[in-house]
């Protein structure tokens, strides 16, 4: 399918017509899977580029609900009717645990920034080095 | 250790009266199956034909043979016919007792074989083997029973070694007394390895047996010596001996090797096959042959030994070194049986505890060397024999006279026994095999009892020193009375011709045997006259002995006070032996009564007597002539020798009785008046200032140049090569630490600092650069299993 768009934006004439069929799909696993992968590299982007503290675990929770979406789409009995390929409830609970750990993991974050900003009067990362090897 | 170390005292002592009975029951057999008598004295019944013939046989035939000998083999040893007839008449006469059973065998009765070979190399065998005859029979019987009576005896006498003990003698460097813990358990340990071992020299089979054992005998009697080891008299007494002893041992080493050099066999009776065949003849068959009727020979292996050293006359060297083997064998005797010159160990060997003196001086180590030359006796030569008899007889006279001004009890003792193994060693060299045998075996008796009655006085007053006593006689009557009985059979006191102790038989023998000896040979005559004198003065210090202990008033009030007799278990032994002393050579055949040669123990021991030694025989190199033994029991010598014997015990016990009982003469003055002879016998006739002047300091002032040369010269050497050898690998040493080892590990630690640098680059601290490497390496891992993996 990758390779197929490739050869529409080659092909200046297919390439439209090509982007029309797979707009006019039904919303599949393909859709979803695309949503979490950009989620899940604006999450990272965001990481790398922040050096507000706070934007970082913004980037943080993208990219964890990026993973999330594909847990859920990997185990909905909608998207894949094949029960063989399918994660199912699993795929479901995992997201649900991934919820849980991202709030865990916020709090102590927030509670590690709220510390820094108290020691430095700042909540920029490149200044939180003094672990360096 | 308390009670319980008696266990030690009863299982030695069991085992010694073990050994006794079956002794006994050994005898018994043996009397059984061979009777009392000898069988074998025809040879001597017709003394002076050398040549082994029938009674019954011709004159011209016995001639014939003789005659044929002298030729034939040109034997070493002359035989010397005697006055045939008037001899065989007299012994006719004298011994219809030994001449019952006479004719019937020609050899002596002996069993031996080999239970177990200890080296087997080449044709050296050194085996443990057995060699049995009426002699091993008659010693088994008195060493049991005298260590029997000692055994029983040292039970009471080592009771305070039962407790911890605190030993008078002995002062330390804080001034106090030694207290150490008591050694009974160990005393009778070496007792019994002590019996055990002279045991084993009386029934070796082969002379290297009887070298170990004699060896095993040596290193008991230092231990036992040695016992009160902290005291220095005690260790350097022990040394003494054993060192003395060293140096009889090497002539004893070298005899071993001219005999197994030239003869290849130590075996005494030969060495048996499985089937008990002889397949190599023994010593005696080698030296005295059967065929040419036990003559004494030079033995083919030593002519052929000194051919093969490139003699001139093989004939001559062979006998030379039958002679330098006789004269080693003899030179291991003279130390154990403390003979002149090797006598100094045995006086000093009375610091060990007076059981132990009994032993040593009556049924083991000195008996040790006496019995060796008798056993040894067919493999000496007559110039072997004469030089014994001078040792001997030099030793009895020193012995006795040194006696006389000794003061302590138990060296008077000691020197008394070193006379009386002059004595045994002096009957055997003029020929007398069954006196010296018989003196042994008495004397083991009387000895003992003398010395077990000495320890008894030591152990009532706790002294020594005879001047410090008197009057005992009173307050321990058995002891007294017993000793009595030993100084009386020591004297060889008995009334002349008819009975007496068992000193007397034996006594008697020896001087007959020297005075036949000396009738023979004119130019040694004197020697029966020295041994004449040495039995008058046995007599004199003898009975200065139990009078100054036992008779007049006490000169030490305190001492005389505490003074006990002993207790039973240590007057019993006492009564037993006194009992033998008085028995022991007695006839006991009632119509013979008055005949010594009649007492069963003689019977025994000429049962004994080696093959051929019956006879007259002469020396090649020197011109002596051994009579036959038998010779002496003539009426005439016997009588005259008995009554020379008995006037000079008399008058020596007289002279006795005068200065030291009726006081008639006063010893002090006797003293003053012989000032430098009393000097000169104070101090045993300086032999050990001779010792220490010849031996002693040229070998410490020698010890002493060896020790300089070692520290100037070795030692200066061995230290400066220490430096050197110390200053180059030290140098040598760091070079190789500091290039390999610590360069190989700074390097190692180097190269870790620097990867440990270069890695740490990469850990910046900052969250967002972490960020992107997580990103980069996503990015890997997918590229990685998208297209690396696939393939």
């Amino acid at each position: 399918m990758f390779l197929e768009a490739v050869d529409v934006f080659e092909k200046k004439d297919s390439k439209r017509k090509a982007m029309i069929d797979f707009l006019s799909q039904p919303v599949g696993l393909t859709h979803y899977l695309i949503v979490g992968a950009v989620m899940f590299v604006a999450g990272l982007v965001c990481m790398a580029t922040k050096r507000n503290a706070l934007g970082v675990l913004m980037g943080i929770e993208l990219v964890l609900n990026g993973a999330n979406l594909n847990f859920v789409a990997f185990g909905s009995g909608f998207l894949i009717r094949n029960p063989a390929y399918q994660l199912g409830l699993d795929g479901q609970i995992i997201s649900l645990f991934v919820i849980v750990l991202a709030a865990a993991e916020a709090a102590i974050a927030l509670a590690i920034v709220l510390n820094f900003y108290n020691n430095h009067s700042t909540v920029d990362v490149d200044r939180a080095d003094e672990l360096k090897g | 250790m308390g009670a319980s170390g008696r266990g030690a005292g009863y299982v030695a002592t069991g085992a010694i009266l073990g050994g006794f009975v079956l002794s006994l029951a050994a005898m018994i057999c043996w009397i059984d199956a061979h009777g009392v008598t000898a069988g074998h004295h025809s040879d001597a019944a017709d003394s002076g034909h050398a040549v082994l013939v029938p009674p019954e046989a011709s004159e011209t035939e016995a001639s014939k043979t003789l005659e044929t000998r002298l030729v034939s083999s040109a034997p070493i040893v002359r035989p010397v016919a005697a006055a045939d007839g008037e001899h065989a008449e007299s012994h006719d006469g004298g011994h219809g007792a030994h001449s019952q059973g006479a004719h019937t065998t020609t050899t002596k009765v002996a069993y031996f074989d080999d239970w177990y070979t200890l080296v087997g190399l080449g044709n050296l065998k050194i085996t443990i083997g057995y060699y049995i005859d009426a002699l091993t029979v008659v010693m088994f019987c008195m060493i049991t029973l005298i260590a029997t009576c000692i055994h029983f005896y040292a039970m009471g006498y080592m009771h305070e070694e039962l407790e911890d003990v605190t030993d008078h003698e002995v002062t330390l460097s804080n001034g106090e007394h030694l207290h150490r813990k008591g050694r009974y358990y160990r005393f009778f340990q070496y007792m019994s390895l002590f019996c055990f071992s002279m045991l084993g020299i009386v029934i070796a089979g082969n002379i290297a047996m009887t070298f170990i054992f004699w060896e095993l005998v040596g290193i008991c009697s230092y231990f036992l010596i040695g016992f009160y080891i902290e005291r220095k008299s005690a260790s350097t007494a022990a040394n003494k001996a054993f060192i003395v002893n060293r140096v009889g041992d090497v002539g004893m080493i070298i005899g071993l090797m001219a005999l197994w050099g030239s003869l290849g066999t130590f075996s005494f009776g030969g060495e048996k096959n499985g089937a008990g065949e002889i397949v190599k003849p023994g010593l005696f068959e080698q030296v005295r042959p059967e065929e040419e009727g036990y003559q004494l020979q030079t033995p083919e292996g030593m002519e052929k030994r000194a051919k093969v050293m490139g003699a001139e006359d093989p004939a001559y060297t062979g006998h030379l070194l039958l002679v330098v083997a006789g004269l080693g064998i003899f030179c291991g005797c003279v130390g154990k049986s403390a003979q002149f010159p090797l006598h100094v160990w045995l006086p000093d060997a009375m610091e060990g505890p007076t059981p132990v003196s009994a032993l040593v001086h009556s049924a083991t180590m000195v008996a040790a060397g006496v019995f060796l030359v008798g056993r040894f006796y067919p493999m000496f030569t007559p110039e072997v024999l004469l030089i014994i008899a001078i040792i001997g007889c030099i030793t009895l006279f020193m012995a006795a006279t040194i006696a006389i001004t000794a003061t302590d009890i138990k060296r008077v003792l000691a020197y008394s026994t070193l006379s009386q193994l002059g004595y045994m060693m002096f009957a055997l060299g003029v020929g007398g095999w069954v006196a010296g045998m018989l003196h042994l075996i008495t004397h083991a008796f009387f000895k003992s009892l003398l010395f077990m009655c000495s320890g008894s006085v030591i152990h009532a007053v706790h002294t020594n020193e005879m001047p410090q006593m008197g009057g005992l006689r009173r307050k321990m009557p058995i002891t007294a009375y017993t000793m009595l009985i030993g100084c009386l059979a020591i004297i060889g006191a008995g009334v002349p011709t008819i009975v007496g102790l068992s000193g007397y038989y034996s006594k008697d023998a020896i001087l007959a045997q020297a005075l036949h000896f000396g009738k023979n040979n004119a130019a040694w005559n004197v020697m029966f006259y020295v041994a004449a004198g040495g039995a008058a003065i046995t007599a004199f210090y003898m009975f200065r002995l139990w009078f100054m202990t036992f008779v007049g008033s006490p000169r030490e009030q305190h001492r005389y006070d505490h003074a006990h007799e002993s207790p039973r278990v240590m007057w019993m032994p006492l009564a037993v032996l006194a009992f033998f002393a008085i028995f022991i050579a007695m006839p006991a055949d009632i119509e013979n009564f008055t005949n010594p040669a009649a007492s069963p123990l003689v019977q025994m021991l000429e049962q004994g007597r080696p093959d051929g030694t019956g006879v007259d025989f002469s020396g090649q190199l020197a011109a002596v002539m051994m009579p036959n033994e038998h010779g002496s029991h003539d009426e005439e010598i016997h009588l005259t020798a008995g009554m020379i014997a008995f006037g000079t015990a008399l008058s020596g016990l007289l002279l006795a009785c005068c200065m030291y009982w009726w006081r008639l003469i006063n010893p002090a003055e006797v003293r003053s008046m012989f000032a430098p002879i009393y000097r000169f016998l104070l101090n045993k006739w300086w032999f050990d200032e001779l010792y220490d002047k010849i031996f002693i300091r040229p070998t410490l002032w020698f010890g002493r140049c060896a020790a300089g040369f070692d520290r100037g010269c070795i030692d200066w050497l061995i230290d400066h090569l220490a430096v050197v050898t110390r200053w180059f690998t030290s140098g040598f040493d760091r070079w190789i630490d500091q290039t390999f080892v610590d360069g190989l590990a700074n390097w190692i630690a180097r190269k870790t600092y620097r990867v440990g640098l270069w890695l740490r680059k990469v850990q910046t601290g900052r969250l967002r650069q972490y960020v992107v490497f997580i990103l980069v390496g996503t990015v890997a891992m997918y590229l990685l299993a998208t297209f690396g993996l696939t393939k």
